[in-house]
C-alpha cells in the first residue's frame, strides 16, 4: 500500500479549470496536484493525469483539435499505455476524443447555447476504478459548462459502448429515470461520460471538481476523486 | 508557386446539425418556402506557396484529415487555385 | 479627405471639438496645433476620456472611507477586505458598439472591463452585467438580447472568469440604444496594488499582447456622440474580441507583475494608445515620447494617426525599467504574445509622437489630461416631471381576475426569472461561487480558506430615476446596498454607470445632477463611498433619449460566508414576516406598467436612515443564525417577491396578510426598504425583540407548506398552484427570447 498518489493537471495555454481540478483534488484527497505545461515532452510517472475545462487553444477551429497536436500529448498517450489514470473533463473529454484515446466526437449542444447548470446523471457502471464509491444505479448530481457536448458517434461505436458496459455516466432526470431526448445538450444515447477498453481513461462532459464541496452547494464529486485515490493508494480519505 | 486554398468542412449527412435546422427555419419564417435543406459549417481559406498545385492538393487534405476537419463528424473538400 | 477639403470645412469640427475649445487650444498651446494635435485634443477632450461634462458633478460623492484602498480616477478601486487581500471592481458601460454588434459590442466590453482590473494587479475572478433592451415583443430586440448575452458568455466563458450576477429590464426606450454595462471584480494583495502612472523619466513604455490594426478608429468620439439614421457611414470598425488572447494577456501580465517586473500599466480602450499614454504620463505629471513605428502591427499601411487612435483589443501598456524589458519580451515569448518597446518616459512634460526621428505631435501632456474645460451645463426641469407624477391607478375592481393578472407578472420580461441568461454564463468556474445567480447577490469565498463571504450585486431601477431623478438615484443605491443585506453582508463600497442622454440638453442635464445628488446623498448616510465608475452620455437616438439609468455596482462583506442568507423558503412550517413599512403606493409600479404600458405616478417614498437600519438589522440576524431566508422585496412588490422565495424552495405558502393598505398595493406596490423573510417557529420571539431593537415594522404574513400559494388579504382570495407559477416564471424568458 502506498500513501500517496501522484497527480497532476495539464494546463493548456486556454486551460481555465485547472486552478479547480488541483484545488478539489487536493480538497478532496489533502494532496497537492502538480501542474504540467502543454509543451513539456517528459513526465515523471504520474499515477492519475487530468485533463481539466477550459478553451484550451480558444477552439475556434474545434474543440479539442489543437491541443492535440501539444508536445505532452505522447506523454498522456505514453502513461495511458501503461495504464495510468486519465481523466478528461469537459475540454480535457474533448481533447480525448480527439487523440483518439476515447471514441466518439462532441457536437455543439442541441440548443446552440451554452449551458452552465447542475444535472442529475445516472452512475451506470460503478465497477471502473472512477466510480468504484458510487452504488448502482445512483442518481448523482454534477454541474455541466460547455456549448458543445452533444456526444456523437456512429452506430457501432455506440453498440461497442453499450455491450462493453463503457458508459460510465448518463443524464438522467431528479427520479434518475434515463428518457430518450432527455440530455440537455443533445448527446446520443444520454451519455455524459464513456471509459476506454482498459478501464484506465475516462471522459465526462459534467464537472465534478464543482461539486467536490458541500459549501458549492454539494459534494456529488468528491466520491470520484475518492474512488480514484483509494484505487491508486488503497488509502480511505 | 502561390495558391489561395479553400477548406470546405461539412457535418456529414447522417449527423443531426442545429445550426443548418436553426437557418432554415429562419428562412422559412421569413417567406422562403422553397428551402429544402441547409448546412451550415466552415470555411478555412489558406494561402500557401509550394512547388505544384498537387502537392498542395495532397499537403492540405492530409492536413485537413487531420486538424482542420473531425472526420468523426465532418466532412471536407479542398480547393486550390494558383494566385497571380 | 485630402488636405484642401480638411481646409474647406473648420479642420477642429471633424475631431468633436467645439471652436471655442479650439480657441482655448491655441491659447493654451500659444501656437495652433497640427492635425495630429488636434487628433489628440478631440480624443483626450471628449466627454468620454475627460468627463467634462460630468466631472463637477461627480465631485459630489463621497470617496473615502477606512475600507478604500483606492478611490477614483485609477484603473479600478480596490477596498479592503482583510487577511492582506483588497477587492478590485469596476463597472463599465459598451453601449453604442453593442447597438451596431451585440456580440462583439458585449464581448469587447467583458474584455475592457477586466484589463482594468489585472491593470491594477488583481486576478479577476468575477464578472457583472447590467443590461437594458427595448421592448422584448420586437425582433430587433430579440436579437440584440441573444447577441449581447451570446457574447458576454463567448467571452466571459473562455476566459474562465464567472459571470455570476446581473440585472436586466426591458423598456421601448432602449430599443435603439440599449445599454450594456459590464463590472469586473478582482483579488489583489493589498502591498502589490499597481498603478496607471509612467514614473521615472528614462523608463521605458512597452505596449504587449495582441497586435495593432484598424479596430474602432476613433471609438471615443463615436461614444461621445448620439446615434442617428443618418450617420452609418460615421460609424468605425467594430472591435473584435479575441478571448483567448485576453487569457494570455491577462496570465503573462499578472506573471510579470507578480516577478516585480513592471512600474506602471494601463489597459488600452477608447482611443487605444493616445489616451492611455497621455493617462499614464498626466497622472505622473511627467512627460512621454512613443515612436510609432516601433508598434507592432497586424496590418499593412496604417497611418500614423490610425495607429495612435487604433481599439485594437487585448493590449496593454507598460511603463517598465529598461533593465527589466528583456526579462518581460520572455514572459511574453513564452505566452505566444509581442512585447515591443515604443517610447520612454520623459521629464520636459511634453506628450510626444514621433515616427522614427520625425515629430508628428507635441502637447504638454497636463494640457490633454487636466485642461479639458469642464462644462457647467445649464439645467432645466422638464415638464414632464410634475404631469407625470399624477396618475389613475386602477382599481381593485378592475383588476380582474387577480390570479391571472399575478401569473402575468410573473411571467413578464421585467420579472420573470433570469435563468435563460444566467445558465449561458458560466457562473461557477473558479470554484469560488457560493451564492449563485438566481438570489439577491452572489456570494464568493475568499482565499487561502478564509470565512469570509465576497458579495456582489448591480442593480437600477430606471423608472424610478425617470419620474423623479433625485429619488431614483437614492433608490438605487438604497436597492443595491439591500441586496448585499439580504445575503447577510455589509455594503463597503460602490461604482457606477451612469447613462444618460445628451447632456447638452438641459432637461437631460437636469436629469443627471438630481439623480447624482440623490446617489451622493444616499452613499453618504448609508455610508458607502464611491470608488470609480464611468459616465455615458449621448445615449440618444434620433433625438430621444433613454429613460436616465444610473447604475450601481457594489461590493459588500460577510464575516462568516457560512451564515450567508439565501432567498429560498426552506421547511414547512416556518413563519413568513415582511420587514419594513408597506404604504399604499403604486406609482412608478411594474404592475402599473404592465397594466397601463406608462411610466407615472410618484416613486415610492425613500427613508434612508431606517434603510440603513434594516441592513443592519439584516447583518446581525444573519450572524445569529436567526433567519431561514430572506428576500430583497423591490419590482413586482410584496407578492412576487414571496413567489420568487416559494418558487426558489420548491415549497409553498399559507399567507393570511392583514396590512393597513388597498389590496393591489398590499400585493403589488413597490414600497422600498423590505424584505421578506422566514424564521423557525420557536425564533420569532427572539425575531421580534431584535426588530424593535432597530425601530423596524415587522408583519406576520403566514407559514411556509404545501404545494400551492395560497394569500388571503382582505376580501381577496389568491390561490395557484407553485408547478404552474414555476413554469411561468422559470421558463418565460426563453420563450419570450426566442429568435
Amino acid at each position: 500500500m502506498r500513501g500517496r498518489a501522484v497527480a497532476a493537471v495539464l494546463v493548456f495555454p486556454g486551460s481555465n479549470c485547472d486552478r479547480d481540478c488541483a484545488r478539489a483534488w487536493e480538497a478532496v484527497t489533502g494532496q497537492a496536484a502538480d501542474f504540467v505545461w502543454h509543451k513539456e515532452t517528459r513526465l515523471p510517472d504520474y499515477d492519475l493525469l487530468i485533463l481539466p475545462g477550459g478553451f484550451s487553444f480558444g477552439d475556434y477551429l474545434r474543440c479539442g483539435a489543437i491541443a492535440r497536436f501539444s508536445p505532452v500529448i505522447a506523454e498522456v498517450k505514453r502513461l495511458a499505455d501503461r495504464g495510468h489514470y486519465v481523466l478528461g473533463i469537459c475540454n480535457g473529454f474533448q481533447i480525448l476524443t480527439e487523440v483518439g484515446l476515447l471514441p466518439g466526437a462532441m457536437r455543439r449542444n442541441r440548443d446552440l447555447l451554452f449551458i452552465c447548470r447542475d444535472v442529475y446523471l445516472r452512475v451506470e457502471n460503478i465497477r471502473t476504478d472512477f466510480t468504484c464509491g458510487y452504488s448502482t444505479g445512483a442518481i448523482i448530481s454534477y454541474p455541466i459548462a460547455h456549448g458543445d457536448g452533444g456526444f456523437s458517434i456512429d452506430s457501432r461505436g455506440l453498440r461497442e459502448l453499450q455491450d462493453k458496459d463503457r458508459i460510465v455516466f448518463r443524464y438522467a432526470g431528479p427520479d434518475g429515470r434515463v428518457v430518450a431526448g432527455g440530455s440537455p445538450n443533445g448527446s446520443l444515447d444520454e451519455i455524459a461520460g464513456i471509459i476506454n477498453g482498459r478501464g484506465n481513461v475516462l471522459g465526462l462532459m459534467p464537472h465534478p471538481e464543482r461539486l467536490a464541496e458541500a459549501i458549492l452547494g454539494g459534494d456529488d464529486g468528491r466520491v470520484m476523486f475518492q474512488s480514484i485515490f483509494q484505487t491508486i493508494t488503497g488509502a480511505t480519505v | 508557386m502561390k495558391f489561395r486554398v479553400q477548406v470546405a468542412v461539412l457535418l456529414k449527412k447522417s449527423v443531426l446539425d442545429p445550426q443548418g435546422a436553426a437557418v432554415e427555419r429562419a428562412l422559412k419564417s421569413h417567406g422562403y418556402e422553397g428551402i429544402k435543406a441547409v448546412r451550415v459549417g466552415k470555411l478555412i481559406e489558406l494561402e500557401v506557396e509550394d512547388e505544384s498545385r498537387c502537392e498542395v492538393k495532397t499537403k492540405v487534405t492530409a492536413w485537413a484529415d487531420q486538424l482542420l476537419a473531425n472526420p468523426v463528424l465532418e466532412t471536407f473538400d479542398v480547393i486550390v487555385e494558383p494566385q497571380l | 479627405m485630402s488636405d484642401l477639403d480638411r481646409d474647406r470645412i473648420d479642420p477642429w469640427r471633424e475631431h468633436g471639438l467645439t471652436t471655442a475649445e479650439y480657441e482655448l487650444i491655441i491659447q493654451l498651446m500659444g501656437r495652433k496645433p497640427n492635425y495630429g494635435e488636434m487628433a489628440l485634443f478631440g480624443i483626450m477632450w471628449s466627454e468620454h476620456c475627460s468627463y467634462k461634462n460630468s466631472r463637477a458633478q461627480l465631485r459630489k460623492f463621497p470617496t473615502t472611507g477606512p475600507q478604500v484602498i483606492q478611490g477614483p480616477g485609477e484603473n479600478a478601486g480596490v477596498v479592503d477586505v482583510g487577511d492582506g487581500w483588497g477587492v478590485a471592481f469596476k463597472i463599465e458601460s459598451h453601449n453604442h458598439p453593442s447597438a451596431i454588434e451585440p456580440y462583439q459590442g458585449a464581448a469587447t466590453g467583458i474584455g475592457g472591463i477586466i484589463r482594468d482590473i489585472f491593470a491594477v494587479g488583481a486576478r479577476p475572478i468575477a464578472s457583472l452585467d447590467s443590461l437594458r433592451f427595448g421592448a422584448l415583443d420586437n425582433n430587433r430586440t430579440r436579437r440584440l438580447l441573444n447577441g449581447v448575452v451570446a457574447g458576454i458568455a463567448g467571452y466571459g466563458n473562455c476566459l474562465g472568469i464567472p459571470t455570476v450576477a446581473g440585472e436586466v429590464y426591458f423598456h421601448p426606450d432602449y430599443q435603439e440604444n440599449p445599454l450594456v454595462g459590464a463590472m469586473s471584480v478582482g483579488l489583489v494583495r493589498v502591498d502589490r496594488i499597481f498603478k496607471g502612472s509612467a514614473t521615472g523619466v528614462g523608463n521605458v513604455v512597452m505596449v504587449v499582447g495582441a497586435k495593432t490594426g484598424r479596430d474602432g478608429i476613433k471609438g471615443a468620439s463615436f461614444a461621445s456622440e448620439e446615434l442617428s439614421d443618418s450617420d452609418t457611414d460615421k460609424r468605425p470598425n467594430v472591435q473584435v474580441g479575441d478571448p483567448f488572447m485576453e487569457k494570455l494577456l491577462l496570465e503573462a501580465t499578472l506573471e510579470i507583475l507578480d516577478r516585480g517586473l513592471v512600474i506602471g500599466l494601463q489597459d488600452l480602450g477608447a482611443a487605444g494608445l493616445t489616451s492611455s499614454a497621455a493617462e499614464m504620463a498626466g497622472r505622473a505629471g511627467n512627460g512621454l515620447y512613443l515612436d510609432i513605428d516601433k508598434v507592432p502591427l497586424r496590418e499593412e499601411g496604417l497611418t500614423p494617426w490610425e495607429i495612435m487612435l487604433s481599439e485594437s483589443q487585448e493590449r496593454m501598456l507598460l511603463v517598465v525599467d529598461p533593465i527589466r524589458v528583456g526579462d518581460i519580451q520572455a514572459v511574453f515569448d513564452k505566452w505566444d504574445l509581442d512585447a515591443a518597446a515604443i517610447g520612454e518616459v520623459t521629464g520636459d512634460g511634453y506628450f510626444t509622437v514621433r515616427k522614427g526621428q520625425e515629430i508628428l505631435a507635441r502637447v504638454p501632456a497636463g494640457l490633454l489630461t487636466d485642461q479639458a474645460p469642464v462644462n457647467f451645463r445649464s439645467v432645466r426641469e422638464p415638464a414632464y416631471f410634475k404631469e407625470k407624477k399624477k396618475a389613475d391607478f386602477i382599481c381593485e375592481h378592475e383588476y380582474g381576475d387577480v390570479a391571472e393578472l399575478f401569473k402575468r407578472l410573473l411571467a413578464s420580461p421585467n420579472l420573470a426569472s433570469r435563468r435563460w441568461i444566467y445558465e449561458q454564463y458560466d457562473h461557477m468556474v473558479g470554484l469560488n461561487t457560493v451564492g449563485r445567480p438566481g438570489g439577491d447577490a452572489a456570494v464568493l469565498r475568499l482565499p487561502g480558506g478564509s470565512r469570509k463571504g465576497l458579495a456582489l450585486t448591480v442593480d437600477c431601477n430606471s423608472r424610478y430615476v425617470y419620474l423623479n431623478p433625485r429619488l431614483g438615484g437614492a433608490i438605487a443605491v438604497a436597492e443595491a446596498a439591500r441586496n448585499l443585506a439580504a445575503v447577510g453582508a455589509r455594503p463597503l463600497a460602490l461604482t457606477n454607470c451612469l447613462n444618460f442622454g445628451n447632456p447638452e440638453n438641459p432637461e437631460i442635464y437636469w436629469q443627471f445632477v438630481q439623480a447624482t445628488d440623490g446617489l451622493a446623498e444616499a452613499a453618504r448616510i448609508l455610508d458607502i463611498p464611491v470608488t470609480g465608475g464611468n459616465v455615458s452620455f449621448y445615449n440618444e437616438y434620433n433625438g430621444r433619449p433613454i429613460p436616465p439609468t444610473p447604475t450601481i455596482g457594489m461590493v459588500g462583506l460577510l464575516d462568516e460566508i457560512e451564515n450567508r442568507l439565501t432567498v429560498d423558503f426552506k421547511v414547512s412550517g416556518d413563519l413568513i414576516f415582511v420587514v419594513g413599512k408597506t404604504r399604499e403606493e403604486l406609482g412608478a409600479s411594474e404592475v402599473h406598467y404592465l397594466l397601463t404600458g406608462r411610466d407615472e405616478g410618484e416613486v415610492p417614498e425613500l427613508d434612508l436612515a431606517l434603510a440603513l437600519r434594516l441592513n443592519q438589522f439584516l447583518v446581525v440576524a444573519a450572524g445569529r443564525k436567526l433567519l431561514r431566508s430572506a428576500h430583497d422585496v423591490a419590482e413586482g412588490g410584496l407578492a412576487v417577491a414571496l413567489a420568487e422565495s416559494a418558487l426558489a424552495g420548491g415549497l409553498g405558502v399559507d399567507l393570511k396578510i392583514e396590512l393597513d393598505v388597498s389590496p393591489p398595493a398590499l400585493l403589488f406596490g413597490e414600497s422600498q426598504s423590505r424584505v421578506v423573510i422566514s424564521v423557525r417557529p420557536d425564533r420569532s420571539g427572539e425575531l421580534e425583540t431584535l426588530a424593535r431593537s432597530f425601530a423596524l415594522p415587522l408583519t406576520y404574513l403566514g407559514v411556509v407548506g404545501g404545494r400551492d400559494f395560497r394569500l388571503v388579504a382582505g376580501g381577496l382570495a389568491l390561490v395557484v398552484p407553485l408547478a404552474e407559477l414555476a413554469d411561468l416564471h422559470q421558463n418565460s424568458l426563453a420563450r419570450l427570447a426566442a429568435l
